[in-house]
């Protein structure tokens, strides 16, 4: 090996994130705990990405992912096999693939962890879409369990004091629920403590994500993709705070000895949407060969977007708010807004769209986005279309041809 | 019969009728989505709610906004919208029900440049006390908003008159498909469709008038019950396309009942005229079959339509689906093996509103009559 060979695998191998390690030990872990729960006697609650984990912490209930799940799936190339199962069971190609993935996968208990232990309760919020109310009905179906949804109306222009009001006794009516599944008491000091760790775990993962306004980023969204999963997961959990406190500490240490995620960062670009869970390597080399970084993007940053209306000393009151006004469930305008913030906050050449075809609520209104950063920015934008788990639905080459043009547009702008 | 024609017309030229009537009347006309549209206050405001379907005709401009994935009504509507068809609209209300209309709404705010847009965020759970009061919250919110937004006082006895005009009208149409269901050859499905489809721009107080006028010209005409032998029950979303139902007849079936959202769903339940109204009004969503965008619980929709299947006597169910609309797609597995384990056949239709091909419709449908 010559020396400029071995000082560019010693450069890789100062690029890796020493972390990752730790964080694949805490999911494998998560999921052998909750794949073992009958044994232990806990209970595990199914809860949609955007659900109000922190009661169930509190209750000592194992929350469960299917999102997560849908995205492993993606992730182990194994969501086509899964998709088309759950079409031979009747659920139209054009229905999210998560759900459709995750469908098929309970009676067979398929994918990459032989599928999601049994729920015993099933907790859906459409914060983040309808379609987990439909997903979440099918489950309740299939296993006979009790399904609690909360219910945070969308905001278009506003989020009104009767709809506060309204998501406000849902979440006493989905404390009542847990106490009646568990058949105890919920302790409100817990309930407090869980919910500052959670606001807690919020900030600091806004912290990761900051990190990206250096340069170079000392990481790119493809490693928010991977580290976002204990915000989702095991938020409200002193175990994400000392993982987040240890990555941010990584993250910080990068930027002073100016490591990149990308070598020679040339490029600082923000992605909107769900990742490609099948392709992310794919096409984070792809444009790191082109000295572009994703530095930052509007999903990984989802679960704190409503960090400003939870308060401390005041969770339960405040969740309300905060689940009700996520990235999700606010108006085009608030979301190309929010896009707009992020450019100037991160310094952003460009905007790559991930159109996916499992996600109406984030993709419905994107050639909007678009039209309004190219307005307020005239920053060039890409729009992509995929599907995050269904690999039917990309096409590499296509995609590679409109990645080209679009750097070529951003050298040339350079 | 001369009165069905002039249901045909409006349901041909929905644009052109609520246009006429808007200059002859000199009154304002508010565009709405959907069977959860509190039509009683628009019209107690003095204006005319008019349901956007689409045109049904090419798409143009609303493919700059929505991706192809998105549901021909949606796509449809915007393209109306956008090429100017719907300019003689004030105002328009979207109803909040799936993900697709969710952003519609956003992208009509922002691009079809209507004064007046009307947000009405209902619950999405049908079966709790605080989604009931907040159904009430809305519905008065509602009401207060539209009067302000189109500079109206709306009076309650306005909105009881207009209470009591929507609830005959509902008696009307329910009569209407009780004729269809028990009188054999009575009223074609077509005709019944354009009724259905005018019902919904049409001047209310002329509608209340003339239903009146169909049914009992039609129960004079045929007194006696006559079963029709292969009776078929429509489920699924809003179905725009008249097309659907001469296959169906030509084949010997018979629609004998509906659970759409450009059906049944659009006349079940009646408001009480008597208490406090715009709480009424919102009862009558919470009592009447959901759309499968709302949750009541994980039974209801299965159940309701085995119900239906029973009480009409129906042999066969065809779902109507439009491509790429979420909710229903999600439904029909389930209420799918539901029929099947009933011993009830049933075939799935997914249309779009700019339909390909019809001849592949119309075979299938024949093939499935002929099963029953």
């Amino acid at each position: 090996m010559s020396t400029n060979e071995k000082s560019k695998d010693l450069e890789k191998e100062n690029r890796k994130i020493k972390c990752v390690k730790q964080m694949k030990e805490i999911m494998t872990e998560y999921y052998i705990e909750a794949k073992t729960a009958e044994q232990t006697g806990k209970k595990v609650a199914w809860i949609t990405s955007g659900g109000p984990v922190e009661p169930l912490i509190a209750m000592d209930v194992i929350p469960v992912y299917p999102e997560n799940h849908g995205a492993m799936i993606g992730a182990a190339k194994m969501g086509v096999d899964l998709c088309e199962k759950a079409e031979a069971m009747g659920y139209s190609r054009d229905l999210c693939s998560y759900a459709r993935a995750d469908i098929a996968c309970a009676p067979i208990d398929g994918g990459p962890i032989g599928g999601l232990p049994r729920p015993d309760m099933l907790v859906c919020c459409n914060n983040i879409c309808g379609t987990v109310l439909k997903w979440y009905e099918i489950q309740a179906r299939y296993y006979d369990v009790p399904l609690f949804i909360l219910d945070t109306p969308f905001c278009h222009t506003e989020f009104s004091d009767d709809a506060k009001k309204y998501v406000r006794e849902q979440i006493t009516e989905y404390v009542e629920f847990l106490e009646k599944v568990c058949g105890k008491k919920a302790d409100e000091d817990r309930m407090a403590e869980v919910g500052r760790l959670a606001i807690e775990g919020q900030r600091l993962w806004q912290a990761v994500l900051d990190t990206t306004t250096h340069r170079p980023s000392p990481m790119s969204a493809f490693d928010a993709f991977f580290h976002l999963a204990l915000i989702v997961t095991l938020r409200g959990t002193q175990v994400t705070i000392d993982y987040y406190t240890a990555l941010l500490k990584e993250m910080k240490e990068r930027v002073d000895a100016g490591i990149g995620a990308v070598p020679d960062e040339k490029y600082r670009l923000l992605w909107d949407n769900l990742p490609v869970w099948y392709r992310t390597r794919w096409l984070s080399e792809k444009f790191a060969a082109q000295g572009a970084c994703l530095v930052a993007d509007t999903y990984t940053s989802a679960w704190c977007s409503s960090l400003k209306y939870l308060k401390e000393d005041n969770f339960l009151d405040s969740m309300a708010e905060g689940y009700a006004r996520i990235y999700l469930n606010i108006s085009v305008d608030e979301m190309a807004e929010n896009v707009v913030g992020m450019i100037d906050k991160y310094e952003a050449d460009g905007l790559v769209m991930h159109s996916n075809r499992s996600c109406k609520p984030y993709s419905l209104g994107q050639y909007d986005i678009q039209k309004i950063i190219q307005q307020k920015r005239g920053i060039p934008t890409l729009l992509i279309e995929a599907d995050m788990v269904d690999e039917r639905s990309f096409s590499e080459s296509q995609i590679e041809t409109r990645i080209d043009a679009f750097m070529e547009v951003l050298k040339n702008k350079k | 019969m001369q009165i069905l024609k002039q249901f045909h017309d409006i349901a041909n030229d929905p644009i052109g009728y609520a246009k006429h009537w808007k200059t002859e009347n000199q009154c304002k006309v508010v565009g709405y989505f959907c069977s959860y549209a509190p039509e009683e206050i628009i019209w107690a405001a003095g204006a005319l709610p008019y349901r956007i379907l689409g045109a049904g005709g090419s798409i143009s401009r609303a493919d700059g906004h929505l991706q192809a994935y998105s549901c021909s009504l949606v796509r449809g509507a915007l393209d109306d919208a956008l090429t100017g068809k719907l300019d003689f609209l004030d105002g328009t209300v979207f109803p909040h029900t799936c993900d697709s209309i969710q952003r519609l709404s956003d992208i009509w705010r922002l691009n079809a440049g209507l004064s007046l847009h009307l947000d009405l965020v209902l619950p999405v759970k049908l079966n709790t006390k605080s989604a009931e009061d907040y159904m009430q919250a809305v519905i008065k919110k509602f009401y207060h908003d539209l009067a302000a937004g189109l500079g109206v006082e709306i009076t309650p006895e306005k909105l009881s008159k207009a209470v009591k005009t929507f609830n005959q009208i509902r008696t009307g149409l329910q009569r209407l498909y009780e004729i269809r269901r028990d009188h054999c050859g009575t009223m074609s499905s077509r005709d019944l469709h354009a009724i259905v489809k005018a019902s919904m721009v049409m001047d209310r107080n002329v509608l209340a008038e003339r239903l009146s006028a169909v049914v009992d010209l039609l129960q004079t005409k045929n007194p006696k019950t006559d079963t029709a032998e292969k009776r078929l029950v429509l489920t699924g979303g809003i179905c725009s396309m008249p097309e659907i139902y001469q296959p169906i007849e030509d084949a010997g079936g018979t629609v004998v009942w509906d659970d759409l959202c450009t059906g049944s769903r659009y006349f079940e339940g009646r408001v009480d005229p008597e208490g406090n109204l715009l709480n009424s009004i919102g009862q009558r969503y919470f009592n009447r079959i959901i759309c499968p965008a709302k949750h009541r619980d994980c039974f209801s929709r299965g159940d309701s339509l085995l119900k239906m299947v029973e009480n009409t006597r129906a042999q066969g169910v065809i779902f109507v689906i439009l491509k790429f609309c979420d909710p229903h797609a999600f439904d029909f597995p389930y209420i799918k093996e539901l029929l099947d384990r009933a011993g009830i056949p049933s075939m799935l239709l997914e249309i779009e509103d700019q339909q390909a091909s019809l001849e592949q419709l119309k075979t299938r449908i024949e093939a499935f009559i002929e099963l029953l």
